[in-house]
């Protein structure tokens, strides 16, 4: 029998601590939906989508209060768009017909983010991949709830250095084309390395064609509940801190295994994976910088920091994967800076730079994330960036992504604001020599030595 | 058997149980167990019930309940058993 220190103790989590679900997130195939005639391509995707995920939100709504835990998101990801558009599209602007089509139907069944506006290049482009990646600019400036992601590169693959190159580009266009918003199109792109199929988190979110026809993902967070627990453990031992981080990942997971399952039954569409991460949002006391200050950093990015992050990521995977069946997506620490306030803290007070950051994302979940940096930086600049970052994941079987915002007309020292979830930033500065020598050589990094395991 | 937690907390004042319980009553929920303490003039309640048998949606007890605890000046939660028992028992 449950009592009532238990009850209090959950309670506290979810009122205080900023414990909840993160989001649910429903994958749906679109294969089915591949015609050669735009018109019926966009008919069929809207009618797949409006009737599959019809009840997604208002399910999700119902199992908030009967059990009084928030989900703060119901999103859907689909099949990469450039597969399911291939024989459609033969100019970007009729891929960007694709991107007002799901913009509609997600406002339609009133999910925040539709993702899978994508491509998955880590080896080559074809001429739809391509023309998908021409036409993000334009799908980012049309549409609200659209996210956009491209896969250049994998541990198995090695880099598509061209893909790299445009992307660079088209990063630059899309802040050009969204500037009047502080670029926010940017916020809502991102490029990544060994994307994962089933990821439920945005902007990278698609499903990918290793998955069923429907599928239900969800993203657990609980930064704050983390630190809570470990105020508790101030001036003592390793190990008492790693079980009880643990501990805590532990009891976090359970509660998305339990949603995930409530929402599979519910809504008769099979559970995918739960993703277990520690993802911040812009509230105080919601933020995985403070975990690490709790850790015992005057500041994240201050030495240690990498070594903390390293600890933690590992702690939360140990703890929550026993949680649940299936664990899958990105799983670990979110380091985005401009969702977390402890993040833009440490950037304000100059602890935290973009090398620091860089070093971070070798040991956390993903990346660069949400990270403003000055509008004037080059485009090969960016695909530099890009590159580093795709490297870490290439080398260390893992995966990366670079979410980086150029806000035009704004310079370090300024602020960027991007609103709700996606929060503000302070931008920070570039390294500005040149690589453009390096970014402009034609063809593909290749896989790493140890990708060869056959 | 399905099973809600429900919890109030808030200032003590005259009452608090009686409203509780004529809703349930008036809802066909069954109270299984109930327990109650003062801590510094703090009102803690905690009952376990048998939502079974409701002749209402269980998310609509949760929120007519947060309604009635409004009114009383409480905070009280109606929640499904599973979310506590998922978090604290192996």
């Amino acid at each position: 029998m449950i009592n009532f220190y238990e009850v209090v103790e959950t309670n506290q989590m979810i009122e205080e601590e900023n414990l909840d679900v993160r989001t649910i997130t429903l994958g749906i195939s679109l294969m089915d939906c591949i015609d050669s005639d735009l018109d019926r391509l966009n008919e069929k995707i809207y009618k797949k989508i409006t009737t599959l995920a019809k009840d997604l939100v208002s399910t999700g709504e119902k199992i908030e209060s009967e059990f009084g835990i928030p989900i703060v998101n119901k999103r859907i990801s689909i099949t990469p768009v450039a597969l399911v558009g291939g024989s459609a599209c033969k100019k970007p602007e009729d891929f960007v017909t694709i991107a007002e089509t799901l913009d509609k139907a997600a406002k339609e069944v009133r999910v925040n983010f539709i993702g899978g506006y994508s491509a998955i290049v880590s080896k080559g482009m074809t001429k739809s991949d391509e023309l998908l990646i021409r036409s993000i600019p334009m799908a980012m400036a049309k549409t609200e709830r659209v996210c956009s992601s491209v896969n250049v590169g994998s541990t198995k693959t090695g880099i598509d250095m061209d893909a790299v190159r445009l992307c660079g580009e088209i990063v630059k266009e899309t802040a050009e084309m969204t500037k009047d918003k502080d670029s926010i199109g940017c916020a809502k792109f991102v490029v990544l390395c060994n994307a994962p199929d089933d990821n439920p988190f945005m902007a990278g979110a698609f499903l990918g064609v290793t998955e069923g026809d429907a599928v239900i993902n969800v993203g657990v967070s609980g930064p704050g509940v983390v630190k809570r627990a470990i105020e508790k453990c101030r001036g003592k031992g390793f190990q008492e801190l790693c079980d009880t981080i643990k501990k805590t990942a532990f009891k976090v997971t359970r509660v998305g295994q339990l949603v995930a399952g409530e929402a599979s039954k519910r809504l008769g569409i099979p559970f995918g994976i739960i993703d277990l991460s520690l993802a911040p949002t812009p509230a105080v006391g919601d933020s995985v910088a403070e975990i690490l200050e709790e850790i015992g950093l005057e500041r994240v990015g201050a030495p240690g920091t990498t070594a903390a992050l390293a600890m933690l990521n590992d702690q939360v995977k140990k703890g929550g994967v026993m949680a649940s069946s299936y664990v899958g997506g990105l799983s670990g620490a979110f380091i985005p800076v401009s969702e977390d306030q402890g993040m833009i803290d440490a950037v304000n007070a100059g602890s935290l730079c973009i090398e620091k950051l860089e070093a971070m994302t070798c040991v956390c979940s993903v990346g660069l994330d949400m990270i403003a940096i000055p509008g004037k930086t080059k485009a090969t600049t960016i695909s530099g960036i890009i590159a580093d970052e795709m490297a870490i994941g290439m080398v260390n079987q893992k995966t990366t992504a670079v979410r980086v915002i150029p806000v035009v007309g704004k310079d370090v020292g300024d602020m960027a604001e991007f609103g709700g979830l996606l929060g503000y930033a302070p931008i920070m500065p570039v390294n500005e020599f040149d690589c453009s020598a390096f970014v402009n050589r034609k063809g593909r990094i290749p896989a790493p030595i140890h990708s060869f395991k056959n | 058997m399905k099973k809600c937690i429900i919890t109030v907390v808030g200032k003590d004042s005259v009452g608090i149980i009686a409203k509780v319980c004529t809703y349930l009553a008036e809802t066909n929920i069954n109270i299984l167990n109930i327990s109650q303490t003062i801590v510094d003039g703090y009102f803690n309640m905690m009952a376990v019930a048998d939502v079974e048998n409701s002749k209402k949606e269980l998310d609509i007890v949760a929120v007519e309940l947060r309604d009635i605890g409004l009114q009383i000046g409480v905070n009280i939660h109606c929640q499904r058993e599973e979310i506590f028992e998922k978090m604290h028992r192996l």
